[in-house]
Formats: structure tokens, sequence, C-alpha cells
């Protein structure tokens, strides 16, 4: 007896499996930011000085970032496309855009944490300073998570298009529908960090 | 009830697969049955472990100084000179007592094993609807917890800041503490893991005809639980994400300026908030206390409509209650803090919820009060614990309602008082209501009965000692005696009149944990020997029931895909031979 709507929608909810447990699991993640955000909102409310983000943060560079990431989310949205195109050569190549853009993302920031090390910017050096920090860096785990996964229907993962490609595009759209997650995040954390 | 016909087994699957070896069959399964074993065992055996914590720490409540005998040189000079019970080991073993028996011990158990094995057999799943990540709901959960128990052995020993972990103290406690979070992580990550899995499976999987009004209430409850879990965890991983970050990385989120420990001031930042711990902490831990009662509450209304041969009395309410109740859970945290010093305004607004909230609950036990009215009550071993169950969550639901009114915390935070009130929820409540559990459906598990005379032992005695244990601790609260206190109270004068119960509660305690041996000896005797019975041993009308006895250890729970025709709970229907209807039975023609 095989788990029945791995791949069609169940008709009285709309959706597979994967697609409801995926809502659930970013519902979740709502929550884990939602507890870092009001923990933001809650510090600042109750500090007595609280810093421009920009006095100390690189609006510049963020302001790439946001491109950056705002492109990676398109290109993955394109290789969902081409694959329900039924074109894999075309999935590969928006999937690597989308894996390379992430990476740009991370070296950028990357820099960034370099430049605040070097001034002696420590998590420890103010309030402002470990929510930055906090906050940044659990997002650039997600960034991490993510590229794991899209590597994976990159590379062995994608063996699937031969046995089951129904099933294989489900996974893609699955994964797009957390890195959007992980991207709007982004656009929250941007205006919230850089420019309040 | 039936008793087994020779060859009764039916429903041999029929879609062999090559059969998978040991390791894949027992121990990395990926069949939401031996999942559910799995997590029963284990948090059977963290339930033990934490329940001897503090067995322990009676000895110290009762006698305060003197040597623990037998067991008190096993622990050695750092924890128990001479086999006297330092303070910090004292407050070691208060904090992981209560860190494992809700965590590992009664989630696992209420959620993780019962919610595990019975859900998708009583939807008519195949199996849950992510395997894979059920499996690792498991093994997050038991690293989690060998992360737990390992803090034991590391310098400075397990985490001592209580359960609750409150900030400040927890950041400069000592290393146990950055474990104990290590583990929370991981533990927290399983239930999220967990309930994503729990939602998707009953929404998705339940079988042709199940509607929701039809879905056994135990089903429910464990689908309002997830929910809770889902969303009310993320708070306590940010909060935890928060400490590590003051722990390890020197940030000040939850150290407030100026602090001064021993003369010396510390080297934070400071301009944290040590209330914001709090506010995420129970954020997560108020929703925690209805996943500790709602799958129990499942079980109990399992049981009694089996054993009344009637139908649950009020079943829509008691659903539209659990909803409700689902809701209010997230906007009443605060009355954990009344003393706090957030503003009468605040106060105010949780006491109103803390009351409103009271109401689904007493729905729900009134509903299961009123079930027993007129039922022809068969006193099976798991109906004696349902029935205990009642009026035992009954008294640990009246004693809170003093506690969410915040003129009346004012005296009672922080006593015996509360202690004895969440117990009663818990212990007497929760737990008999998983016992319950236990013997109801091993027959399914096992195709084995577990013995009625033990049972009956176990029950009686255990019901006897758990009240001696908790009632003591209303008069001790009242009487002023705080919680947490190394020698339970000895030092203030106005707690010497009610110190005398201290050794009476303790050897009650202890009487308890011997009232136990019981149920174990039974528990694995009836494995092996216990009485063969048929697959619906206990005639009840459930789809787990229409599963073939113990079923294979792999995916595939039914030998035909079951479908169904009616609601969860046809005893006694009229003009029906039998006393019972199953859900799956189809309608005769007329």
């Amino acid at each position: 007896m095989q788990i029945p709507y791995t791949v069609e929608p169940r008709p009285d909810t709309g959706v597979y499996n994967a697609k409801l447990g995926i809502w659930l699991f970013l519902a979740s993640e709502v929550m884990l930011f939602g507890a870092l955000f009001s923990s933001y909102v809650l510090l600042r409310v109750g500090a007595t000085t609280w810093p421009h983000g920009y006095e100390h943060l690189n609006i510049p560079l963020a302001t790439v970032n946001t491109v950056v990431l705002i492109t990676s989310s398109v290109t993955m949205v394109m290789s969902w496309a081409s694959l329900a195109l039924k074109n894999l050569r075309k999935f590969r190549v928006y999937m690597g855009a989308t894996v390379g853009l992430a990476c740009v993302f991370l070296v950028i920031k990357g820099f960034e944490y370099a430049a605040k090390f070097e001034h002696g910017l420590y998590p420890s050096e103010s309030t402002f300073m470990a929510i930055y920090f906090t906050l940044t860096g659990l997002h650039g785990l997600h960034i991490i998570g993510g590229i794991v996964v899209n590597c994976y229907l990159l590379g062995p993962g994608s063996k699937m298009w031969k046995t089951d490609p129904a099933r294989f595009t489900n996974r893609v759209e699955i994964a797009g529908l957390y890195w959007h997650f992980v991207d709007l995040v982004w656009i929250f954390l941007f205006p919230v960090l850089y420019l309040l | 009830m039936s008793e087994a016909a020779p060859g009764a087994l039916a429903g041999i699957r029929t879609d062999h697969h090559a059969p998978p070896g040991f390791w894949r069959t027992y121990v990395f399964s990926q069949d939401h049955k031996t999942i559910g074993i799995q997590y029963a065992i284990t948090a059977l055996l963290f339930l033990l472990f934490g329940f001897t914590l503090m067995m322990i720490m009676r000895w110290q409540l009762a006698y305060p100084g003197q040597s623990i005998p037998f067991i008190g040189k096993f622990f050695g000079d750092a924890n128990a000179p001479d086999g006297v019970m330092l303070p910090e080991f004292y407050n070691q073993l208060g904090a992981m007592h209560g860190t494992i028996m809700v965590f590992l011990g009664v989630v696992p158990l209420a959620v993780g094993a019962f919610g595990n094995y019975v859900m998708p057999l009583q939807i008519g799943a195949p199996d849950m609807a992510f395997p894979k990540l059920n499996m690792m709901s498991y093994w997050i959960y038991f690293v989690g917890g060998l992360t737990m128990l390992s803090s034991f052995l590391i310098p400075g020993g397990a985490a001592a800041s209580g359960w609750t972990s409150y900030a400040p103290l927890s950041v400069i406690a000592t290393a146990g503490q950055t474990v104990w979070l290590f583990g929370m992580i991981c533990l927290i990550t399983s239930s999220l893991l967990g309930s994503v899995n729990f939602i998707t499976t009953i929404l998705q999987l339940r079988a042709k005809g199940l509607s929701f009004m039809r879905l056994p209430f135990f089903v429910w409850a464990q689908l309002v639980t997830s929910f809770l879990l889902l969303l009310a965890f993320p708070p306590l991983e940010a909060a935890g994400v928060l400490q590590l970050m003051d722990r390890l990385a020197g940030t000040s989120f939850f150290m407030p300026s100026g602090l001064v420990v021993s003369g010396q001031p510390l080297a934070y930042t400071g301009g944290g908030n040590p209330l914001l711990w709090q506010h995420l902490f129970w954020f997560l831990a108020h929703p925690e206390v209805y996943v500790l009662i709602l799958p129990a509450m499942g079980i109990v209304a399992e049981v009694i409509a089996n054993n009344t041969r009637k139908p649950l009395w009020g079943y829509r309410s008691m659903v539209y209650a659990t909803i409700f109740l689902g809701f209010m859970s997230f906007v009443v945290w605060a009355h954990h803090m009344f003393l706090t010093g957030m503003g009468t305004v605040i106060s105010s607004f949780f006491q109103a919820t803390t009351m409103i909230i009271s109401i689904p609950s007493i729905i729900i036990l009134t509903a299961l009060f009123l079930s027993l009215w007129g039922g022809s009550i068969r006193f099976t071993t798991p109906m004696l614990f349902a029935l205990a169950f009642l009026p035992m969550f009954g008294i640990g639901g009246l004693t809170g309602l003093p506690l969410g009114l915040a003129p009346a915390d004012i005296h009672l935070h922080d006593t015996y008082y509360v202690i004895g009130h969440f117990h009663y929820v818990v212990a007497p409540g929760t737990l008999f209501a998983l016992f319950a559990g236990v013997y109801y459906w091993f027959p399914k598990v096992t195709g084995r009965k577990m013995n009625d005379t033990l049972g009956r032992i176990h029950f009686w005695l255990s019901f006897a000692f758990i009240n001696g244990v908790f009632m003591p601790m209303f008069i001790q609260g009242l009487a002023g005696v705080s919680r947490r206190l190394y020698d339970g109270g000895a030092m203030y004068s106005h707690a010497q009149g009610v110190m005398h119960l201290n050794v009476f509660m303790s050897i009650c305690a202890w009487c308890l944990g011997l009232a136990q041996i019981p149920f174990i000896f039974n528990f694995f005797w009836s494995i092996w020997k216990g009485k063969k019975v048929s697959a619906n041993y206990w005639d009840a009308t459930t789809l787990e029931w229409a599963a073939a006895t113990s079923p294979p250890m792999a995916h595939g729970n039914f030998a035909t895909t079951p479908e169904v025709y009616r609601g969860p709970y046809e005893y006694s229907p009229p003009g029906n031979a039998a006393d019972f209807l199953p859900q799956n039975q189809p309608v005769e023609a007329r």
C-alpha cells in the first residue's frame, strides 16, 4: 500500500503532501523569525541609546545583496517553469544560477562580517551588533541550507527526472517556496537593521 | 470481550517487498509503528530516570543534611561528599527532573509514541505522510536526550537553573546550561519535524469517508497538539539561540546593565532584558501545558467511550472546545509572570484570558463525566486509569484558578501550591491517561493483553501514593513554603508547622516508585507470556482495531484500504446484534 497524494493533490484539500508540509514548516519559520523580530523591538524600545543602522553597517553592499537575492528568487521560479515545460537543460542553467547567486550573497556577507571584525565590532560590542549578527547569521544558515538542497536537486536529485518527472517538479517547487521565504526574511531584515 | 479464535490473525499483507534487514526493521525504521514503539520505550525509560532524580531529591527534603543511604556514595565528592547532597547538586536534579519529565518523557510518550502508533491507524493511513522525516524526528529526539544526560558528566554538572532557565542566572551558570541549550534545540527540532508530519498526515491521509466530524477525538487532540508544537516551539528556539549567544559570544540579550554578582561587576555590556527570556519561554511553555494534557484527554475519551459502551456525550462540543483551547493557549502565557512587575494593565489582560481558557477545559471534562451517565461501565484496567484521570485533572485544573488571578497569585506564586497544582495536571492527570493508553493499546501492539491483577495492584497503589505525594503540597504552599528550597523550607520559621509533611510526602514518593514494579514486570512479562487475544479485543469501533493484531513492521497497515461509513463511537446502536458498530463496517442493505 503506497502513501497516497505524494504527487497528485488530494481533492478536498487541494494540495499534495509535501506542499502542505512545506507551508507548515514555513509557518514555524515565521514564528522563529517573528520571535527574533519581536525581541529586536522589545530590546530597542527598552534601550536608552540605539544606533542608526547606517552608522555601523554598509548600505551599498546590503543593497547589492538585496538585488542578488531577489534575482535568485526569479531564477528559482524559472528553473521550476523550465521543468513544467519539460526542459531539463534550462532547469540546470537556472538552478545553477540560483545556487551561484546564493553563493555571491554569502561572499558579500562574508566581506561585511570581516569588515566588522576588523573594526573590532563583535556581537558583544552592543545589543545592536548582537541582534545584527544573530539575525543575519541565522538568515545565513538558512541560505546555506537552501544551497545544500538546491545542489542536491541540481546533482544527484535530478536522476528522479527520468523515473518520476512530476514528483521531481514538485520537489523543485517545494525548494522554491522555501527559497522565496528566505528571500522574504532578507527583505524584512534589510530595512530593519540597515535603514531604521 | 472476544477471545482469540484460531487463525483469527486476518489481514496479512499482500504487497511483499524483499524483507529489509535487521537495522532497517528495528533501528533505523521508517515505519510509524516501529518508531512509535521506539518513542514509547525511550520515553518510558526517561520517565523512570526523571522520577528517580526526584526520589533522590525527596531524601534531602525529608531529611535535610543527612547522608543518603545506600546510593549516596555513588554520586562522587563533587555532588554529595559523604553522601550528603550539596545545594548545587540539588539544583541540578531539580532542573533536570523538570526538563526530562516534560520534554523527554511525557511529550514523547503522548505525542511521539501514541500519536505515531495509533493516529495513522485511526485514520486508516498506510503510514505517516513523510516516513523518513518521522525517523529523523525520533533520532534527533534521541540525540537531544543523550545530550541532556551527558551534561551530568561534565565539570560543574548538569544545568541547574530550573527547567525554566530564567536569565540572567542561567547566562552565568556553569557549562551544563550550554549543553542544556544544545539539547533543547535538538528536542525542539524533533518536535517541529514531528508536528509538520502529524498535521500533514491527518489532513491528507484520512481514509475515504473519514470526514473531520468522524475523526476519533484522539486524532483531534493530536491535530491541535501538533499545531501548538509547530507554532509555540520556534520562539523558544529563538530564545535558546539568544541565550547561547549570551553565553558563548558575550552578548547581552538577557543581561541588564550594571549587574553585580558576589561583589564583582559582570563583564557584559548590558542593555538587555531578563523579562524577554520569560516572555519567549512562557510563550512556548504555556501552550506546552496543553501539549501535555490534550493527548491525555484524547486517550481518556477513547477509553471511556469504549468502556461505557455508549457514544461520547457532546463529541462536537469537545472538538470545538479543543480548537478554541488551542487558539486561546497562545494568549495566556504572561499569567506565569504576574510578579515580574510588568504592570497591572498587562496582568489584567492575561488574567481575563486565563479565566476564559478554563472554559473549554471544563467543557471537555464535563462531557467526559457526562459520558459515564447511564453507561454499562466495564471496569477494565485502562478504564480505572481513565476514570481516575477525571477527578485528578479536575483537582489540578480547579487549583489553577487562584493562580490565574493576579491578587491570589501574589501569595501563592512560586510556592509548593504551584508544584502541587501542575503535578496534579501532569502526574495523576496526564500520566494516568498515558498508563490507560498503554494498557488499552497493548493488545493491538503485541497481540497479548496485560495482566489484570497486576494492573489493578499498579493502579490502586499508584492512585493512593500519588495523592500522598501531591496533596500535602497544597497545605505547604498555602502556609507559604517556597519551591526550589534546598532544605525544603526548614530554615524558615513560618514553614515549621508544615515541615513534618515532607517525611510523609517522601515516603509516599518512594512507595510510588515501588508501585511501578508491578507495571514494569507486567509490561515485559505480557509481551512474551500475556494471554493471546483477538484483533479487536475491546470490541472497539475505531479503525485501529480493524487492522491486524501487531501489524507488520513495514509500510502498509491494512489488508484492504479501509472505508469509513459512520462516526467514531457507535456503541450500543439500536437494532444491532453486537453492542458496537465499527466505523468501517458497510451499511447493510435493508
